[in-house]
């Protein structure tokens, strides 16, 4: 069963948003990583890019699957994971710490209130099991 | 394979020893043999490429060792579905060649490459008359570029009536090129749904064809082994709307001299040359997707085009609406001349008989198979079946353990995944070469397998292990991609 | 009918199991008035030997390079074939093996491929090669796709110095994504590179030079890298390999993506085909690369092994996201030129370069030497070169095959500026005899 923790927002394509003062980190779930299987690379954008709410950011790569990944939130990358380049089976061992993938700054901060909660989150991804 | 001793581990690399040397060339019997007394020295590479240095004897030990680690269906049962693994005959082999075909530089002048011509004229025209279309391109140099012309022909061919569609609907079941081939044309791709029964819903289709759409590709039969039998009622649906359809014909070793896609309402269609008209794998290519079109498109094929007039033949590159080239010169040539003799060596009733055993090879193997494995589809296939492992998923067995552990039963695998619409899927296509007993004996091994699956998975699950490796680290090669060979440290040892 | 195994008994028997009365009922998903009712209009099947002598007669009506001496280059070139690439590519594991998707069984294929890569990466002086695409006129669309994803502009600038026919390739495969092809000027043989400087921009995706280029001449690529990267666009260079035992390699000069035709490396000409697309990058492209890419693993008891690998990238994970639709490589092909390099190895390219160099000289002397013939351009060249004629190159050739001499291929057909321009090639393989031959019969034809 997959890890659905309390303290963070989601989105229906299995991104996870946490809000952290004005920022809100980014990643995907612990549901995403296990569909994917090991994962091999990952493409995300440059600090300082502009990302849109539920627009594509970037690529998570397994060996035998490719995913888009869907901003959250709309805003600016004030700063990306560099240890994902490196180490990308992070995604795979600890989706929701060390595998964080961006930090946004929201343009907009209705929007992490519109995302689904963990128990919303829990039940879809119930049904698609 | 012998799997007795141990098996070969070398790379050629690793049996080179300065000085040794494999070729053999003439002294230079010309002036001024140092290429410094013709070219400025800045041009010239002071070291000698890091190309092995290795005897004949070497070469030839080392890459006949390296044969003897791979399968191939001179040796071993292919039943890969949509594959068309069938037997490669050897009398194609011989003719290919033939110095005047194997020795002919292509821009040799059409008078002087008569016979060439006149193969690759003859050959378009049976390929049209066996899919009922009336003029095919041979230049795509595999299945891929096939449909890629294709989609460019329907746009060229939109485009010169004044209009700029810009979707193509294909079914979900599709094989990867499909949507590949569409995005590199410029189009937007829309999946389509099958229906329960595994054809293409026709709600959904009606549902989705407007005026921007340009095109509909459709694999017939489909990739569930499915003759699509509305398929006139589809091609009648998208030419109202003024919608080209393409032919994929991946699977065309069901229906030959059975029906055509010309005769079904198709506007396109592409051949693999490397399956239906057995010419050789080669362990991945080269093959040959020669196009054919009704006489609608014929201005937009690729050019050269091969043309006759009074017994003689040429190249006419005059061709102001052609959609272009996608190789450099004509066609994959020596593919060609192997479709040739095999389509000479059949005749028509050979080509009939072809695909009503493809059919019967097919159903037999789906029957053997269906008390272990669920059916994906309900009734007669054609010439290859869908089975589902999902009943071993739940013993914890999943189609790739039972592809692995075919492989250490002596058969290769059949497709595994696909079509992406059927759950731990498993395509299978016997061909019309292969005896009954050769299907006994793989029908028996997948019974055997079920079994495993419910009684002791471990030899399922750790399958293959009479092979010269075991389960190989794709994650590994993945993340840390190492594509080219480099030299351990001095003293390391190989 | 040899090829089908089942006799009539067994069809029969397999009926039995399968619950159906005749073949006919397994069919009854087509509708009947979508069946053929006829048989096919072909010819009637023929027996084996009556198809080799069918077969005999229409080779024979080819001039072949067994018939006539080969001055025709232009992509497609006699080089010497070794023997032994024939008898092994022949073995039925090679060639009738399957794609190594199943990497246990394919071994033999993907230890092959990975040599293969290996060779061209070090020839070439890039990081990594791809296990070869169709051909180099496709290996240069693709080159050009993949600078136009990794930049994200739509312009190629390519020089006419590049293939003709290749540059028609990429224009059909840039269609779609919308590439945008503008040519950039000779001057004297070689790529202007003041008019080059003028064709790069901020819309530059990639500048494309060919080396030796189309017309044989050898161009300056470091310049052209020096344009290019100064304009924040790729450089992708069209190489011959035959040429790199000899000539500094492009990954030394400034090249991010080398593409070229590997035909040279014993593939047979076939009348244009099957050919050998040659594909290599720098390291930092490898993600963005076509193709297949076999790469080296370990085993689940820690035993070397290849898989094909980056699969992602590919169409049938990718679909309609695949930067590429290609499916196969031509593996069969690249093993030959794998074993090819492997028997010539180190001394052997070099020595091969070494002799294409010193008899197109030689040839290049004795042809310009004929009255009214010159050397059209006064550029370095490896193994080809362009003749000035003063009758029409179409029936000088024309004549000289009366000679058994195939005296290369006229320029009227791909540019009419060199209508009277004929461009010669001579590999390791022709003699002086030939040569001389050749020059003799040049004198004739044209006085």
């Amino acid at each position: 069963m997959a890890n659905v923790p309390a303290d963070r927002k989601y989105t229906r394509e299995h991104e996870w948003a946490k809000a952290e003062g004005e920022q809100v980190r980014v990643g995907i779930t612990d549901f995403a990583q296990f569909q994917l299987g090991d994962v091999v690379f990952v493409e995300l954008p440059k600090a300082g890019a502009r990302v849109t709410s539920m627009k594509t950011f970037g690529v998570v790569e397994s060996v035998k699957a490719v995913s888009d990944l869907y901003a959250p939130v709309s805003g600016e990358v004030v700063d990306v994971n560099a240890e994902l380049g490196r180490t990308p089976e992070l995604i795979n061992q600890d989706p929701y710490g060390r595998a964080w993938m961006l930090v946004i700054k929201p343009s907009d901060p209705k929007e992490l209130e519109q995302l689904m909660s963990a128990a919303d989150y829990e039940r879809l991804i119930a049904q698609a099991s | 394979m012998p799997a007795a001793r141990a098996p070969y581990e070398r790379l050629i690399f690793e049996l080179s020893a300065p000085g040794r040397l494999g070729h053999s060339l003439p002294a230079c019997d010309v002036p001024d043999p140092d290429p410094a007394a013709h070219l400025p020295k800045e041009l010239l590479r002071a070291d000698p490429p890091g190309l092995p240095e290795v005897s004949e004897v070497d070469v030839v030990r080392h890459y006949s060792r390296l044969s003897q680690l791979n399968y191939g269906v001179d040796t071993n049962f292919y039943p890969l579905g949509s594959c068309t693994m069938k037997y490669n005959p050897k009398i194609n082999e011989d003719m290919a060649r033939l110095a005047g075909f194997a020795r002919l530089h292509p821009l040799t002048p059409d008078d002087a490459a008569q016979g060439a011509l006149r193969l690759m004229w003859e050959l378009a025209r049976d390929l049209a008359e066996i899919s009922g279309m009336d003029h095919v391109s041979l230049q795509p140099a595999a299945g891929a570029q096939g449909e890629l012309a294709g989609v460019l022909m329907i746009r060229a061919y939109h485009l010169a009536r004044g209009e700029r569609r810009k979707k193509v609907l294909i079914p979900d079941s599709a094989h990867g090129t499909n949507p590949a081939s569409t995005a590199i044309a410029g189009y937007a791709v829309v999946q389509l749904r099958s229906d329960e029964s595994g054809e293409v819903d026709l709600a959904d289709l009606e549902r989705n064809l407007d005026e921007d759409v340009a095109a509909f590709m459709i694999t017939q039969p489909n990739t569930l082994g499915l003759f699509e039998s509305r398929i006139h009622q589809i091609t009648e649906l998208c030419h109202a709307k003024g919608v080209q359809v393409y032919m994929d014909g991946a699977n065309f070793n069901a229906i030959l001299g059975l029906t055509r896609p010309g005769d079904l309402g198709f506007d396109v269609c592409h051949f693999n040359l490397h399956k239906t008209f057995t010419t050789p794998h080669g362990g991945g290519g080269p093959g040959a997707g020669p196009v054919g079109v009704k006489a609608h498109l014929y201005p937009f094929l690729p050019a050269p085009v091969v043309v006759e007039r009074d017994g003689r033949y040429a190249l006419d590159g005059k061709r102001p609406q052609s959609i272009g080239k996608l190789q450099a010169f004509w066609g994959n040539f020596g593919m060609l001349v192997r479709a040739y003799a095999y389509i000479r060596t059949m005749g028509p009733d050979g080509l009939r008989a072809v695909s009503e055993n493809a059919v019967l090879n097919a159903n037999y193997v789906l029957r053997r198979l269906e008390g272990d494995y669920e059916r994906a589809t309900q009734g007669p296939c054609m010439h290859e079946c869908v089975v589902s492992a999902r009943r071993q998923k739940r013993q914890g067995v999943s189609a790739m353990d039972i592809a692995k552990r075919l492989l250490d039963l002596g058969f290769y695998a059949p497709t595994t995944y696909f079509p992406l619409i059927v759950e731990e899927a498993l395509m299978i296509e016997p061909t019309e070469t292969e005896s009954k007993e050769t299907l006994d004996a793989f029908c028996d091994a997948m019974a055997r397998i079920a079994e495993e699956a419910r009684s002791s998975p471990a030899a399922v699950l750790e399958a293959p292990v009479t092979l010269p490796v075991r389960r190989l680290d794709q994650a590994l090669a993945a993340r840390r991609p190492r594509l080219t060979w480099t030299p351990t440290a001095p003293g390391a040892g190989p | 009918m040899r090829y089908i195994s089942n006799t009539k008994a067994q069809q029969r028997e397999m009926l039995g199991v399968i619950g159906a009365g005749s073949i006919e009922d397994l069919l009854v998903r087509i509708p009947p008035k979508a069946r053929l009712g006829r048989p096919l209009d072909l010819p009637p099947a023929m027996a084996e030997m009556d198809l080799v002598r069918h077969l005999a007669g229409l080779a024979r009506a080819n001039a072949s390079a067994d018939d006539v001496a080969c001055f025709a280059g232009a992509g497609s070139y006699d080089h010497a074939v070794p023997s032994p690439v024939n008898h092994l590519i022949s073995r039925g594991e090679f060639f009738t093996a399957y794609t190594p998707y199943q990497p246990e069984a394919s071994q033999g294929t993907l230890r092959s491929i990975f040599e293969y890569q290996t060779m061209i990466a070090e020839l070439t002086g890039m990081d990594v090669a791809n296990a070869s695409l169709y051909d180099g006129g496709s290996a240069l669309a693709e080159a050009a796709l993949m600078a136009h994803a990794a930049t994200g502009r739509e312009t190629v600038v390519v020089s006419r110095g590049v293939h003709p026919l290749y540059r028609q390739v990429a224009e059909t495969y840039g269609e779609g994504p919308g590439l945008r092809l503008r040519a950039a000027p000779l001057g004297e043989g070689v790529t202007d590179l003041g008019a080059l400087r003028k064709a790069v921009s901020t819309a530059t995706a990639a500048v494309v030079v060919q080396y030796p280029n189309f017309f044989g001449c050898l161009e300056d690529v470091a310049a052209a890298a020096e344009i290019a990267h100064g304009a924040g666009a790729l450089l992708v260079v069209v190489v011959d390999p035959m040429s790199l035992g000899v000539l500094v390699p492009p990954g030394r000069l400034g090249a991010d993506i080398v593409v070229g035709e590997g035909q040279g490396l014993g593939v047979p000409m076939s009348y244009g085909g099957p050919n050998l697309g040659v594909f290599a990058a720098r390291q930092e492209l490898v993600r963005r690369m076509p193709g297949r890419l076999v790469g080296e693993t370990v085993d689940l008891e820690g035993r070397r092994g290849f898989v094909l690998t980056l699969q992602t990238r590919e169409q049938h994970i990718r679909r309609e996201k695949a930067t590429s639709n290609i499916c196969t490589n031509v593996a069969l092909c690249a093993l030959m030129a794998t074993i090819a390099m492997a028997l010539l190895g180190r001394q052997g390219l070099r020595r091969v370069g070494e002799l294409c160099v010193a008899k197109a000289h030689y040839a290049a002397a004795r042809l310009g030497a004929v009255p009214g013939v010159r050397l059209r351009f006064p550029a370095p060249f490896f193994k080809e070169f362009t003749l000035q004629l003063p009758r029409a190159p179409e029936r000088v050739v024309k004549r000289l095959l009366r000679d058994r001499i195939l005296a290369g291929v006229p320029l009227k057909g791909f540019d009419r500026a060199y209508r009277d321009c004929l461009l010669v090639a001579v590999t390791e393989k022709r003699t002086r005899e030939e040569i001389d031959a050749f020059a003799a019969a040049l004198g004739r034809a044209v006085a």
